[in-house]
């Protein structure tokens, strides 16, 4: 956000917003005391996580990715850590433990 | 009955945004994210004051995706209604596009719909108005700090049932909300929790296939307000179901059916000391509800013929 | 033009309505405003109007339902009086806040306890803080006419706020009058429907209702402010509009009487009417006396209650509400006086109370307050009383 805020002239009347979804601008990374971190060789890309994230900040990514064991995922579940606030429902309900919570050192 | 969905089946695309300034873990978050989802995008949405609706509001900035409406804490289903009304004329009097189908959704906490909103919700029943109301129920008035509401469940410490010499928590039973919809006599009816997310798309393509009136209750945990660790919300959502506390069922048409059925039960007590709420109760409260929900239990298998819900596992 | 046919207060203003081709009518039962919508809902039923009637619980609701169908698109209409309009104050400001233009009818009436369905201005008064366009009618024709002109002023893009339309309860809303009825094609030639205002929509996804902190609410109050100074403008237009086409001018302060007047009377609503004819009578006695009609309440058209009376002696307030402890306790000579002191003027003042709870307001108590005013109009302003009169209360 830019350090000066429009004055009463420049704003659509009645507080409407006109811009949806734009809570997106605010990152909540400070909120967080430790982050998840996804093991991509153990994850079995079940979705869970993704699908309890409260953010969202799981994205489901396009993204192809081949195992230490040589098997070929083609999509990928990448922690958005501008908007993660270190819950750690995605570790918790992990069912392989894929996903470890790291202490944030700031 | 609608095509059986799988956690595959729950689109990728997000309707509501990140950025919101809901507590970490919070249960009403996974809720509104996934109510988003199963809505039609061409649907509005209207919002009761609550925890929900002044964190993702925060101007000049918005979580909706949708055409989303607030205008007071008691008053989300009399503002729906408006909605719908309008909408009918609009496209009678061929102000909109008669093909459009624009659906209203209504949501609201428990304070907004249980307690200072029962007399509109009580009027968007009555008239049919074909509106959605969802509850999230998080069982206290939880953003004016968890003072105890209509839906505060009996036992609960809250900010204003709180637990001394004389008082143990909340002493009076939940409000019956399906109880008092189905007293509308509406044509669906059904409990949503978070940990069932299918379930949740399921019960939310029905409601918006059936024209009228339909309440969905959702079971919504609150970090802060149930004094937990936040990792466990979808824990506390699973036991909730598991020790048969939470019943997830839907009513069409009078016809009740258990969309959770839950061979053999966890004690209540798995449900209950994860949460500091219930940290006060002794082993004859704990008893007591559980002597609650056994008695819950066994009305909910009587209202289905057969045995939905099974004994407590030993 | 339209054909003359008798009409009730209450039926001048359901016609009106059904010419205006509201699309939703949102409104709970409440004496005496209640025949306006039984009159809409015949219309409904036979098939005159074609509009959703949505028959809330509650007038909280009624003015709900108003705002989501307002934010849906619809044309919008809303009516009510006393408790009625108490319980939908909580929803008024934000009407007003969101920017939508509903218009209202209050029936006016005596606010409870003792209960009393009967008129005076306690209702109209107790919502002149919630940031509606208020304007009050003096005869039927006018409250009629109010709803057509509260369209065209409400829905402007300029304003955008939403407006109150009052008459007298049971004075006007029970009493018949032959009415000019305006007809559903010069009224929405007059007031055509437009949407200027933000809506609902699933292609342009917008929220409304948003949460404003101290960043950012003091910035909404301004604008909300700067519309009610706008609509001034706009509603000077509307009026001079509103005289072209339907031949009726209704000013948003009008004087009648004595071209150089020493005493005034300003007063509001259906009384007015009594004072004319009481000036009227009283021709004869070539006394240099005149009424002011104070028709549009909020804004408040200062500048032409000053330059009105910047040259009487003395004005008397006839206030037909009641503010017990305020410094001014009758709420329209309170508006007057801070006119007056505005700009300088130093007409002396008189605060009469009168006609609390339907007690008429007959020309022996309008007799009682000119003689008043003529008897203290050459004392100095100190021994002026600067407490109300109460006009026709037994002592």
């Amino acid at each position: 956000m830019s350090s000066r805020l429009p004055s009463w002239k420049e704003l659509p009347i009645g507080a409407v917003i006109l811009e949806p979804g734009s809570s997106r601008r605010y990152k909540t990374p400070e909120w967080r005391t430790s982050r998840p971190v996804i093991n991509q060789d153990k994850c079995i890309r079940c979705r869970i996580c993704w699908s309890y994230c409260p953010e969202p900040a799981i994205i489901e990514a396009d993204k192809p990715y081949v195992t230490s064991a040589n098997k070929r995922y083609e999509i990928s579940y990448l922690i958005d850590y501008d908007y993660c606030k270190g819950c750690g429902i995605c570790a918790q309900e992990c069912p392989v433990k894929a996903i470890e919570m790291v202490p944030e050192v700031r | 009955m609608s095509k059986v969905l799988t956690i595959r089946d729950l689109p990728r695309e997000e309707r509501f945004a990140p950025g919101h300034r809901m507590c970490q873990g919070c249960g009403a978050a996974i809720l509104m994210r996934h109510i988003t989802k199963a809505i039609p995008k061409d649907a509005i949405i209207v919002h009761a004051t609550g925890c929900v609706e002044v964190t993702t509001t925060l101007y000049p900035e918005t979580s909706w995706m949708h055409p989303w409406l607030h205008i007071a804490f008691e008053n989300a289903a009399a503002g729906a209604s408006g909605i719908e009304a309008a909408l009918k004329v609009l496209k009678r009097k061929g102000q909109l596009p008669a093909e459009k189908e624009i659906k209203v959704v209504a949501i609201g906490g428990d304070g907004g719909t249980f307690d200072i909103g029962i007399q509109a919700l009580s009027g968007m029943l009555e008239r049919e108005h074909d509106i959605l109301y969802v509850v999230y129920d998080n069982e206290a008035y939880m953003n004016t700090g968890i003072q105890r509401s209509g839906a505060t469940p009996q036992w609960a410490w809250t900010t204003t049932t709180p637990v001394g010499r004389v008082w143990r928590g909340e002493w009076r039973p939940k409000k019956d909300i399906i109880g008092i919809a189905l007293a509308h006599k509406v044509p669906y009816v059904a409990t949503v929790n978070p940990a069932y997310l299918p379930d949740l798309y399921m019960k939310i393509n029905k409601a918006m296939s059936i024209k009228g009136p339909k309440l969905i209750h959702a079971f919504s945990p609150c970090v802060p307000g149930w004094r937990y660790e936040p990792s466990i919300t979808i824990t506390l959502c699973k036991l909730a179901v598991q020790t048969g506390l939470w019943v997830n069922y839907e009513i069409e048409n009078g016809v009740l059916n258990v969309t959770t059925p839950v061979p053999k039960r966890k004690p209540v007590r798995e449900y209950l000391k994860l949460q500091g709420r219930f940290r006060h109760l002794t082993e004859e409260e704990v008893n007591a509800i559980q002597k609650y929900v056994d008695e819950q239990v066994a009305h909910i298998n009587k209202l289905v013929g057969k045995e939905v819900i099974g004994p407590v596992e030993t | 033009m339209g054909k003359v046919v008798p009409l009730s207060g209450n039926s001048a203003v359901a016609y009106a309505v059904k010419s205006a081709d509201v699309d939703v009518i949102s409104a709970y039962p409440i004496t005496p405003q209640t025949t306006i919508v039984e009159k809409l809902a015949e219309f409904i039923a036979n098939g005159e109007l074609d509009a959703e009637m949505i028959h809330v619980e509650s007038e909280h609701s009624a003015l709900s339902a108003a705002v989501g169908a307002a934010a849906a698109g619809a044309r919008v209409y809303t009516a009510s009086s006393s408790q009625g309009i108490a319980l939908m104050y909580e929803i008024m400001f934000i009407a007003s806040s969101l920017r939508l233009p509903i218009v209202m009818t209050i029936a006016t009436r005596a606010l409870s306890a003792p209960i009393n369905i009967w008129n005076d201005h306690s209702d109209f008064m107790a919502v002149s803080d919630t940031g509606w366009i208020m304007m009050m009618a003096e005869n039927n024709q006018e409250a009629h006419d109010d709803i057509i002109l509260a369209y065209k002023i409400a829905e402007n893009p300029e304003v955008l706020l939403p407006v109150v339309t009052a008459l007298d309860g049971y004075f006007m809303t029970h009493t018949t009058e032959p009415i000019n009825v305006i007809e559903r094609e010069e009224a929405l030639s007059f007031a055509p429907k437009r949407k200027t205002w933000f809506t609902l929509d699933p292609d342009k996804p917008v929220t409304m209702g948003a949460l404003g902190d101290p960043q950012w609410y003091f910035e909404f109050k301004k604008q909300q402010y700067e519309a009610m100074k706008k609509s001034r403008e706009v509603i000077e237009r509307s009026i001079d509009e509103f005289a072209r086409v339907f031949g009726r001018r209704y000013n948003a302060v009008e004087f009648y009487g004595d071209e150089n007047p020493e005493v005034v009377l300003v007063a509001m609503g259906h009384v007015v009417g009594n004072i004319r004819a009481y000036l009227n009578k009283m021709r004869s006695k070539n006394s240099r006396v005149g009424v002011l009609k104070v028709k549009l309440y909020r804004p408040f058209p200062e500048d032409l209650i000053v330059r009105y009376l910047e040259d009487v002696e003395i004005i008397g307030v006839v206030d037909r509400a009641l503010i017990p402890g305020s410094s001014s306790p009758g709420p329209l000579h309170s508006e007057i006086v801070t006119a007056l002191r505005k700009h300088e003027v130093n007409t002396k003042t008189l605060s009469f109370v009168t006609g609390l709870g339907g007690r008429p307001v007959t020309h022996e108590h309008i007799g009682v307050m000119l003689s008043k005013l003529s008897e203290l109009k050459d004392k100095p302003v100190s021994e002026l009383p600067r407490e109300p009169l109460f006009i026709g209360v037994r002592e």
